[in-house]
């Protein structure tokens, strides 16, 4: 895609300037360039769905949108293996303490799409009884994709930004994003979980 | 009917019944609620459960609506019974043993109303937490989000379970075991690939072999109901698209029909054309989908990407006509939405040109294979009278040999007038299930080739008034979704929004009955039955 073609440039130059400002080795900085390289064109997703989101994540795919064509297709049913977690879905009270050990147990480095409009703020559901408010507020949120359900064609957008920003990160050392997982996983502690 | 009211009032001087009303409606008190429901499964044949719908109705108190039916004659009846004891403790008497899927559907009235059904041997919450304080479907409901705050510690979990029982005159409760001591209980989901979404299962198992399940519901549970009871009539129609979402044409169908013949809407034929083109191309993507699922669930994942080249072609002409490719929102009060796509009839054309090579296609690669049939043949059969006790309609019923096709039992918009066979199958295993959906796509083709070259002019959608607001009263309508009848219990307090809108999936029996089937299988099995009944988990949670 070229570079004009995408609708939030300014949040990842802000992200690269940020990178930069620190300044970095060459050997580090190279090494990081070939390691971000591998690692975005890789990113596995868990099989993670609860409802109509997830059907649009099937068909994701299947042959039409070919997710294969962008290295995301293997999908992981342990989080153990997973790179990031597409929340296709609504989350409920019941699901919440299962969806943040889900994200618990996701191996470093993690990174979450908020798929769909339950995810990002409840959608249809906001004067339900039983349904959070957007997942923001239980684990971090690297991209939101809009949609009830998005198309393919979002989510293919959604998951290509999130490997854009995967290629500005700085593996070695301060890392930006861990940095503020930290922060917030500190500021959401989970009783018995040494994070 | 008249014969069976003559019978019921004879035999209980208590039972009243409503005047005038379409459909029998007896109401009856609480103590001879278990007799009057003895004589109706064993003399009068009505065998099948549809629903029970629970009811607040303020200063009256709390209450039950049994919806009936009879399989051998069709006939339906209608139960009112109030309960007693007050707002705190209040009691009905549970008919499990009369009707096996009974069992589940008061538990779920137990949580929504918090109604005590007495001898039930399982009182626990369906879907909402143990310690959920509140019954959110009680008028007075309390539903402040500090009362019941979203947590993300796990919740508490028990192996125990209530019974409320008499004894000498009085109710008490006694506690009991799910699993006992010496159970070995393995965990399946909420997060497992092979659960078709969020469902739990708690499985007990001798080794290999399932000894018993316990179903764990309420990972997606959203309350559709009680959100409903605060939204007008047009505004209740798109949760439909997110119950079961293959089925979204169907089920807005359902609620569709329903306020329409509240509100005495006459919708023209051009609207009921389209509506049924519409449920019949939604019901080949949705077994298109099952397949591919399914098979996948085998091990054959090439199937999925087979059986998933039908379905984007059935979105494509759904999207081109109503704008979306899963939430379609199409149908809506007085007819549908919009106006179909110029190209629908050609696109329809070249669907059904396609549709017969690709499911030989698919009985090629699949049916025939002989690791399919060795899984599949003999695995978890259900019995007609179990798939009726339990009430699992749609195409799992009918693999069972139950003929239960609302679009034959109660003809609704123009069924009635079409051509079309009933699939019924009598094995009731795995392999039935599957091909009783392979051969309702080749009915549905046969309804869709009837009408899409006959589509009669007119207007798309009738003139509604802005604000609906339908008279007091109450309406029960079902229709077939994809996969198995789907009830609407409608009520009216003569206000623009539903007093109650009590929706039947036809998934929560499927999945009720997976515990009935599956004890002593092998737990390799538990995936493959599971599959084979086809349950969409937010359909059952709602």
């Amino acid at each position: 895609m070229p570079y004009e073609a995408w609708k939030d440039n300014e949040y990842i130059e802000k992200l690269v300037k940020e990178l930069q400002e620190s300044g970095t080795n060459v050997i580090v900085g190279s090494l990081d360039k070939l390691i971000n390289w591998g690692r975005s064109n890789s990113i596995w997703p868990l099989t993670f769905a609860t409802s109509c989101c997830g059907i649009e994540f099937v068909s994701l795919g299947a042959a039409r949108y070919d997710m294969a064509r962008f290295g995301w297709e293997v999908a992981r049913a342990s989080p153990r293996q997973a790179d990031f977690m597409m929340v296709a879905g609504t989350i409920v009270h019941r699901m919440v303490p299962v969806f943040r050990r889900l994200y618990d147990q996701l191996a470093e480095p993690k990174y979450v799409i908020a798929c769909g409009s339950c995810a990002i703020s409840g959608g249809p559901f906001k004067k339900s009884y039983h349904v959070a408010m957007g997942i923001e507020d239980i684990v971090p949120v690297d991209v939101f994709v809009p949609g009830c359900p998005p198309r393919p064609e979002a989510m293919i957008y959604g998951i290509m930004q999130l490997s854009r920003k995967i290629k500005v990160e700085k593996f070695f050392g301060g890392v930006n994003r861990q940095e503020s997982q930290k922060e917030f996983l500190a500021a959401h502690p989970v009783e018995g979980v040494n994070d | 009917m008249a014969d069976i009211k003559e019978k019921i009032s004879k035999l209980f001087p208590e039972a009243t019944f409503a005047p005038d009303a379409a459909v029998t409606e007896i109401t009856i008190p609480d103590e001879k609620w278990h007799d009057l429901a003895h004589t109706l499964r064993h003399d009068l044949g009505f065998d099948f459960l549809i629903t029970i719908v629970g009811m607040d109705w303020k200063e009256q108190g709390l209450g039950c609506i049994y919806e009936l039916s009879a399989t051998a004659t069709n006939a339906c009846i209608s139960v009112k019974v109030m309960a007693t004891g007050d707002r705190e403790k209040p009691f009905v008497h549970s008919v499990h043993d009369l009707w096996s899927i009974a069992t589940i559907y008061e538990r779920e009235v137990y949580d929504y109303f918090g109604i005590i059904f007495v001898n039930n041997p399982d009182m626990r919450r369906l879907f909402l937490n143990i310690d959920w304080k509140g019954y959110p479907l009680r008028k007075d409901y309390n539903d402040d989000p500090n009362i019941n705050p979203v947590s993300i510690e796990n919740e508490r979990q028990t192996d125990f379970t209530d019974m409320w029982v008499e004894r000498d005159g009085k109710i008490v409760k006694e506690e009991r075991r799910i699993f006992q001591p010496e159970d070995f209980v393995v965990n399946i989901g909420p997060q497992h690939p092979a659960t078709h979404g969020v469902l739990r299962f708690r499985t007990a198992v001798d080794g290999e072999i399932i000894q018993k399940i316990d179903i764990y519901l309420g990972y997606i549970h959203r309350g559709v109901e009680k959100i409903c009871e605060g939204l007008t009539y047009p505004q209740t129609l798109h949760f439909m698209d997110r119950l079961d979402y293959f089925s979204a044409h169907n089920y807005h169908h359902g609620l569709c029909l329903t306020i329409e013949e509240a509100a005495g809407i006459q919708i023209s034929r051009r609207a009921q054309v389209i509506r049924v083109l519409m449920d019949e191309l939604s019901r080949i993507a949705s077994h298109c989908l099952f397949i591919g699922t399914y098979c996948m669930d085998l091990g054959a994942t090439t199937m999925l990407f087979y059986t998933l080249r039908v379905r984007e072609q059935i979105l494509d002409i759904m999207e081109r006509t109503c704008g979306a490719r899963m939430t379609f929102n199409y149908d809506c009060i007085g007819g549908v939405m919009q106006d179909l796509h110029p190209d629908f009839v050609k696109d329809v054309h070249a669907l059904l040109d396609v549709l017969p090579r690709n499911i030989a296609e698919y009985n090629k690669i699949f049916t025939g294979n002989v690791i399919a049939r060795d899984r599949m043949e003999g695995v978890g059969v259900l019995s007609r009278e179990d798939a009726i006790s339990w009430a699992v309609t749609g195409p799992n019923g009918r693999a069972s040999g139950w003929a239960c096709d609302v679009r034959k039992l109660h003809p609704y918009s123009i069924y009635g007038e079409l051509d079309f066979e009933e699939v019924v199958r009598h094995e009731g295993d795995s392999m039935a299930r599957f091909k009783v959906r392979m051969d309702e796509m080749v009915q549905s083709a046969k309804i869709i080739a009837q009408l899409i070259d006959n589509i009669p002019d007119g207007e798309y959608c009738v003139k509604v008034p802005k604000v609906l607001k339908l008279p007091a009263g109450h309406w029960f309508k079902m229709v077939e979704g994809c996969r198995g009848t789907f009830g609407i219990y409608l009520e009216s307090d003569g206000t623009a929004s539903p007093y109650r809108l009590k929706i039947a999936p036809p998934c929560l029996p499927a999945a009720a009955v997976v515990d009935h089937i599956t004890r002593g299988q092998k737990i390799a099995d538990l995936i493959t039955i599971g599959g084979s009944m086809d349950y969409i988990v937010p359909d059952i949670d709602r």
